[in-house]
């Protein structure tokens, strides 16, 4: 077949990108090459439209062990000889159709980036958008992409711990679904996805390989060759078990000391995972196509370069080591086959029934070295000017405090995920700190090293929307305000930036922002970006998913008696309210949902209020002046305050003396606040060190038995308000 | 007495299990393979656990094929020689497929997987102690004639019920016959239940109701 600029095009690339690789390779590419081309030079592996941003993140320092996107994941140092790996990734084009399959090996490719790095996975969490909870569809996607990632992590047996889900107008047809994953490595153990050593062999572990999967960080075509790439299944099928004996087989195989380098075979498969070890590595690499276990018959050799089928892995070994190798997978029941060697020449060589197949210089086809990097233009979306129009005093103040508590409670953004999170095993590991003792952020406790591991992912896409800066600063601040309250302290993030499409310019203003608006609060709370995912596309013909970079935040607690619990403790306790109220009800949940306003600025931040607020909070925790911790977010200081009461079935009678209005006061999200409790004895010097340290301090009442009262009229009992956040959710969907 | 712990290559509750016994409980745990079948280091008077897990994947029926594994050839030889087993989550699974077991697991009523803390009660009484589940097929299901001779038997080891030990199908996270959450066999030395001990017996998770879990089946 003569490869033309139109087949080209078909694959996804640009009749630009079509020209540059011919003048890489000196030559017109041969149809196999091509399709290389078109996998590594995809948006999803080269990162062609957002490196250039990407790169103004802090993206080293601190306790980071390796530069980000140097490895398959960030690994940053938890004291004590251990290593934290952590990272998100989208599987949100396969969920939208296929939602069961898309989620679990979203949750499968995840894990792979933690051990086979040689960390030992021992959380999860997932960050889930969906269109309006009351729609069929919705209803669909939800529950096959909660069915798919209880498949994957219940039978893996790694617990998901956190997450957050939020159901938005804009997801309806592009649903987000983010899976993070942390792991625990000893220092010095981890294992480089890289190739070294003339003649070392490469193996091939796991699954055998079919068309699964094909063209899925591409293109999603079927009309490619038509003999061949009809009814190919779109979305990779997983196989949990048989991760788990791999997860076990290579923590095992690492130990032998034979492993020289290992990448997981996620998107573009064999092709990616030979040319970034091989470019890496400064080698090339010689490889037999005939030697890859297959599933079908037949496979044509860029169907073996491209397949995404999954839970496989490309490991280099050490020449003379094999046998050491190959009795580990023995054990484990998994395929092993030796399908090629590393090369001086850095040219990746693909060989099928003795022919050549292809042949490519490995760098030319990474990011890094010869895929495009392109600079987009942007401009500032014509919308942002309604939300700029937004006056607070067109809303008519609420009269009714008790009934807007009450409408806000069952929001289904606010209300209780448990329908969801009960499909989870989030107890195997016997680690989840949370499951008896709930806080702002999971807390995981890392066996053997003595400390425990506080974690998050956030993100407000409605605010980013709203001011993509400022709605990103947000999401950084708030991931480390729930691990601050959680008694940790922030070490580093991990991102998944879900937005539309790139080439359109308001997109790419969103896009540009909120990378600025991250790293920026990045360097403020010293956390750098160990790594993460870019997933552009999430649009359909009317328009694209709010901006939502969600991201990841991994805080140490060094010591678990200085952990933070969010829960009131005890009735009688005094209640109070550290940083400050505003008279703002901007992108709040109240007024976006119960009074129907699309468009209003983010709400009040500023960021070294939010640092100096988290500094206090923290130093509060360990004084040991307080004995709860919770931050204000969707649904303002009176979601926040119910809350609190939930685990022990405690209420408060709380009053606000203020000029504000009702609904700011009560509803607003203003951020920078967190409500504390303690023993009364401890009250003044909270109120003295609060002087002191210039932050705002209000007492706004006691903690009760488990009667609400606010403003001197009661509000029924902490009972009533839990059965109506608890069933919320269930009743929409069990109707 | 020590233990022995069966690790088949889809065991994820083989090292909660090991920590529980060793940290928790200061108890010698060996760990044995699924390949492996032998069983010379134990006496009688020690323990076999099946930990709980995805065995073989159960793409089939939960435990269905490790049933056939070396290890549970020699594991089924010790139980009908008197030697303790106990088979927590897919460990009870495997039982019921061993035979080991009377009465067979289902998928739960809801048809959904279940993981939350749930209230269980021993058949003599004491306090409800609240230990996690986490299963997809824990609805145990028998014929009303073995259901009868179980409870005439005192074969009923724990049942669901809530903080206060009310039993009632509202606290059953699964829907199992009589609120079923563990049995025992007839002669005493073989335990199945669907709740994880394990993950309730330290301090750090402020939990340690597991710990009465292992003592009232007399493995303190």
């Amino acid at each position: 077949m003569e490869v033309t600029v139109k087949i080209a095009e078909e694959l996804r690339l640009t009749a630009e990108e079509f020209e540059l690789i011919k003048q890489k390779l000196g030559r017109t590419p041969n149809f196999t090459e091509l399709c290389a081309f078109s996998g590594m030079w995809s948006e999803h592996c080269s990162y062609k439209n957002s490196i250039k941003w990407l790169k103004t993140l802090p993206r080293d320092g601190g306790r980071m062990l390796v530069a980000a996107g140097e490895e398959n994941a960030g690994l940053m140092d938890m004291g004590n000889g251990f290593g934290v790996v952590f990272k998100i990734e989208s599987h949100n084009h396969p969920s939208a159709i296929e939602p069961f399959q898309g989620a679990a090996t979203g949750v499968g490719g995840i894990q792979r980036d933690i051990f086979t790095m040689g960390a030992r996975p021992i959380a999860s969490l997932n960050s889930l958008r969906f269109g309006n909870i009351n729609d069929a569809k919705t209803k669909r996607l939800l529950s096959g992409v909660v069915k798919g990632i209880g498949h994957y992590g219940n039978c893996f047996g790694v617990p998901t711990v956190g997450g957050e889900i939020y159901f938005e107008e804009c997801y309806h047809t592009n649903p987000l679904v983010n899976a993070m994953s942390v792991g625990i490595v000893k220092v010095g153990k981890t294992i480089s996805a890289t190739a070294e050593g003339l003649g070392n062999p490469v193996f091939f572990v796991g699954s055998a390989t079919g068309k699964d999967g094909i063209g899925g960080a591409s293109f999603a075509s079927a009309n490619i060759t038509e003999d061949s790439a009809e009814d190919l299944p779109a979305v990779q099928v997983g196989d949990p078990f048989q991760e788990k004996k791999l997860l076990e087989a290579c923590l095992e195989v690492i130990d032998t000391g034979a492993v020289v380098g290992m990448q997981d075979m996620g998107a573009a498969g064999i092709i990616c995972s030979t040319a970034e070890m091989s470019a890496k590595g400064g080698v090339g690499m010689h490889i037999d196509l005939d030697k890859v276990p297959t599933r079908q018959k037949n496979m044509k050799a860029w169907e073996l370069l491209l397949s995404e089928s999954q839970e496989r892995m490309l490991i280099v070994v050490e020449k003379g080591k094999e046998g050491a190798v190959l009795k580990v997978f023995e054990k484990w029941d998994l395929p092993c086959s030796e399908i090629g060697h590393v090369t001086g020449d850095g040219l990746l060589k693909f060989y099928m029934h003795g022919n050549l197949e292809a042949e490519i210089p490995a760098y030319e086809l990474v990011l890094g070295g010869g895929a495009p990097q392109y600079t987009r233009d942007y401009k500032e979306p014509a919308y942002l000017q309604k939300v700029a129009a937004f006056d607070t005093n067109s809303i008519k103040d609420v009269t009714d405090l008790e009934a807007t508590a009450e409408q806000i409670i069952q929001i289904p953004n606010i209300a209780n995920k448990r329908w969801v999170t009960v499909q989870y095993d989030s107890t195997v590991g016997a680690a989840n700190a949370g499951t008896n003792a709930p806080s702002d952020a999971a807390v995981v406790l890392a066996k053997g090293t003595g400390k425990a591991l506080a974690m998050t992912t956030d993100c407000n896409g409605r605010y980013v929307f709203a001011d993509p800066y400022k709605g990103a600063m947000i999401a950084v601040a708030e991931a480390a305000r729930n691990i601050v309250c959680s008694g940790g302290d922030p070490i580093g993030v991990t991102n998944c930036l879900n937005f539309g499409n790139p080439y359109n310019p308001e997109v790419y203003y969103q896009f540009v922002k909120a990378v600025t608006g991250m790293g920026d609060a990045c360097r403020k709370f010293n956390t750098p970006v160990t790594g993460g995912n870019v997933s552009f596309y999430n649009q359909h013909p009317e328009g694209a998913v709010y901006p939502t970079p969600t991201i990841g935040m991994v805080g140490i607690i060094d010591d678990m008696q200085y952990r933070m619990t969010l829960d009131f403790k005890n009735e009688g306790d005094a209640i109070i309210l550290i940083g400050e109220q505003q008279n703002d009800i901007a992108s709040s949940e109240y007024l976006h949902k119960l009074r129907g306003v699309e468009f209003s600025p983010a709400p009040h931040f500023d960021i070294d209020e939010e640092f100096a607020v988290q500094k206090f909070v923290s130093s509060l925790i360990h004084s040991k002046l307080i004995s709860s911790a919770h931050d204000i977010s969707e649904g303002g200081l009176a979601v926040t305050l119910l809350e609190k009461g939930f685990n022990r079935e405690l209420g408060f009678d709380v009053a606000a003396n203020t000029d504000l209005r009702k609904d700011a006061f009560w509803f607003g999200e203003a951020q920078s606040r967190v409500v504390v409790s303690c023993n009364q004895e401890q009250v003044e010097q909270i109120r003295q060190r609060a002087a002191s340290a210039n932050i705002p301090v209000t007492i706004l009442g006691t903690v009760t038995g488990g009667y609400i009262k606010v403003n001197g009229e009661s509000w029924n009992n902490t009972l009533s308000w839990k059965e109506k956040y608890n069933t919320a959710i269930e009743n929409i969907l069990n109707a | 007495m020590k233990f022995g712990i069966v690790v088949f290559p889809g065991s994820n509750c083989d090292r909660d299990m090991q920590d529980a016994l060793q940290n928790d409980l200061g108890k010698e745990v060996i760990m044995l393979w699924h390949k492996d079948e032998d069983l010379s280091m134990f006496t009688t008077d020690d323990c076999i656990v099946l930990p709980g897990g995805f065995s073989y994947g159960d793409y089939l029926r939960c435990g269905a094929i490790a049933r056939f594994s070396p290890m549970m050839k020699s594991v089924i030889a010790f139980a009908e020689k008197g030697g303790k087993v106990l088979g927590v989550c897919n460990g009870f699974q495997i039982l019921c497929e061993s035979h080991l077991l009377p009465g067979v697991l289902l998928p739960n009523a809801h048809q959904q997987f279940v993981c939350n803390n749930s209230y269980i009660i021993n058949s003599t009484g004491g306090k409800a102690l609240k230990i996690p589940v986490a299963h997809g097929d824990g609805r145990y299901f028998a014929s009303d004639e073995l259901l009868d001779e179980l409870e005439a038997n005192d074969q009923v080891i724990f049942r669901y019920c809530d903080s206060l030990g009310t039993i009632d199908k509202q606290f059953n996270p699964n829907g199992s016959l009589r609120n079923i959450a563990g049995i025992r066999n007839k002669q005493g030395n073989v335990f199945g239940m669907m709740p994880h001990p394990e993950r309730a017996s330290s301090s750090s998770l402020s939990n340690v109701d597991g710990l009465d879990v292992f003592r009232i089946l007399g493995m303190n």
